[in-house]
């Protein structure tokens, strides 16, 4: 690990003016000091922003309101989460480890970087890392690589699972930067790689994530998160689905579907929306529906499974949507 | 531990590190200008119930400076990337891997290892149970087990064998000895309640 300074600013205003482009925040710290130790990021100057007040979940007025440093497993038991939002305490019940959840804040999920094995190791080029310097899984070991949204860059996939559910949600992230405070649609935060696969996010320098807002959805109770994986649990997703269904009867009046472990940034599949709405639930027209997800996808050699996964994982969520809860 | 006139395997071990350090020591240094001085910060807390206060560099993990400050070497130092678990404490009675934990993060806060879990002589429920039922083979991961398992009952989990076997997913044991490590955590659950 490289050194640095170690500060604890007094308060979020504080953080934000004694940040710099070679600064890092530290909240839970499981990607940043596992980062650190990689010397994938080397940051001169740490501020650990734990003690200022970014806390809270809220929900009145519906909707709910997330403190960017509130830990994963608090807002995965949270009782407002799990009874209006189940898609998003699944998606977080499904992350990491019970440790990990423990320390990791919701705004650092959102700002993890990407398991890519290339991007891990500074031994071997990596564009993300290195701009110019290549992408050696386009023609490497890329199994676990995205299918949806990739560049000849970049072919990552985004690791959040919070982030897919977010998504599917329309949620939003408030940000504070020296300039004052903005919010951002999750939807527009994470840029497609193209030939900048380095710029990940819309932060500007210095900018501090205060808190994720989540607009009131009712029919958000009939949701959930399907996560596919290597192994059955603590590991990240091959693919995984995150879907609320609104339902009059045997009809779909409205669906949210986003799915993760396929694309470069969490993927909203908003032709698979459609193909839901006005149909009748049930396998077939999930099938339907599925086939439009995998429109546009990209395979690489060792992930040709990830279409066909993809599909089996919407249809399986969507199917799970139906059993009584 | 094996002792041989006076010499410890792991104080050994120790020298043997600190000589490689001294003997790198100078290229380390050698362009100081180009260097930023770390700053060292002081850090206060509380472990196993004793009030303790030291300064380190902070770069330094909750796990070395339990380690090889505090010669707390009961927990163990596995992948130090966050992965295998074996590193787990209690930070303000939360289970977390100290190995991904800065020390600096957690001045004023209340650390448990599993050095403080016993009661005296008397063995936790916890470790009497991973004895009673072979809950492992080697060991290395063993400290990191109690430690995560005593936090999940304590938030009262662990209800069935599926909970145990994924709210412990973050631990793992490369002996494989699960089914000893769930029977053992079924056991002490029962006496913890």
């Amino acid at each position: 690990m490289r050194e640095f300074r170690f500060d604890r600013p007094a308060d979020v205003g504080d953080a934000v003016r004694r940040s710099g482009s070679d600064t890092a925040f530290l909240a839970g710290g499981t990607t940043l000091v596992d980062l650190m130790k990689l010397e994938v990021m080397s940051p001169r100057h740490v501020l650990d922003i734990n003690r200022l007040p970014l806390r809270g979940i809220d929900a009145t007025g519906g909707g709910l309101r997330i403190g960017a440093l509130e830990r994963m497993s608090d807002v995965a038991a949270d009782p407002h989460v799990r009874r209006g939002y189940p898609v998003l305490s699944r998606a977080l019940e499904l992350s990491a480890s019970g440790q990990l959840r423990n320390m990791a804040s919701i705004g650092g999920n959102l700002l993890q970087r990407t398991r890519c094995g290339y991007f891990r190791d500074v031994s071997t080029p990596c564009n993300k890392r290195q701009p110019g310097s290549g992408c050696p899984a386009v023609e490497g070991e890329n199994r676990t690589h995205a299918v949806l949204g990739t560049s000849d860059s970049c072919v990552a996939t985004h690791p959040s699972d919070l982030a897919v559910a977010l998504v599917a949600l329309d949620a939003k992230v408030r940000l504070r930067g020296r300039d004052g405070t903005r919010t951002v649609d999750l939807r527009d935060f994470y840029p497609l790689p193209g030939d900048t696969p380095h710029l990940e996010h819309d932060l500007r320098p210095g900018e501090l994530v205060t808190e994720v807002v989540v607009p009131p959805l009712d029919w958000a109770t009939r949701s959930t998160y399907l996560k596919i994986r290597d192994r059955q649990s603590y590991e990240f997703a091959l693919s995984s689905a995150a879907v609320a269904v609104r339902r009059v009867g045997d009809t779909i009046v409205e669906a949210r579907v986003a799915v993760g472990g396929m694309g470069t940034r969490p993927w909203r599949l908003p032709a698979v929306e459609k193909a839901l709405a006005g149909r009748r639930a049930g396998e077939d027209t999930y099938a339907t529906a599925a086939a439009a997800a995998v429109e546009g996808a990209r395979p690489l050699r060792h992930n040709a499974f990830k279409p066909e996964l993809m599909k089996r994982t919407l249809i399986r969520a969507l199917l799970e949507l139906e059993q009584p809860r | 531990m094996t002792q041989y006139e006076g010499i410890t395997r792991r104080g050994l071990l120790g020298l043997a590190g600190s000589a490689a350090v001294a003997a790198t020591a100078p290229s380390d240094g050698g362009s100081a200008a180009a260097r930023t001085t770390t700053e060292e910060v002081a850090v206060r807390m509380t472990v196993n119930g004793t009030a303790t206060s030291l300064t380190a560099d902070p770069r330094t993990t909750l796990l070395d400076a339990l380690r090889d400050r505090m010669r707390l070497t009961g927990t163990k130092k596995g992948c130090d990337r966050g992965q295998c678990g074996a590193c787990t404490v209690h930070v303000d009675g939360r289970r977390v891997v100290s190995c991904l934990t800065l020390l600096a993060s957690v001045d004023g806060a209340t650390v448990t290892t599993i050095e403080g879990l016993a009661d005296g002589d008397r063995l936790h429920p916890l470790q009497r149970a991973f004895i009673d039922h072979d809950g492992l083979q080697c060991g290395f991961c063993t400290p990191g087990q109690i430690m995560s398992a005593a936090a999940v009952i304590a938030e009262g989990g662990a209800r069935t064998d599926s909970e145990i076997r994924e709210q412990m997913s973050g631990n793992i044991c490369r002996c494989s000895a699960y089914p000893g490590i769930a029977a053992a955590i079924r056991q002490a659950r029962a006496e913890m309640r």
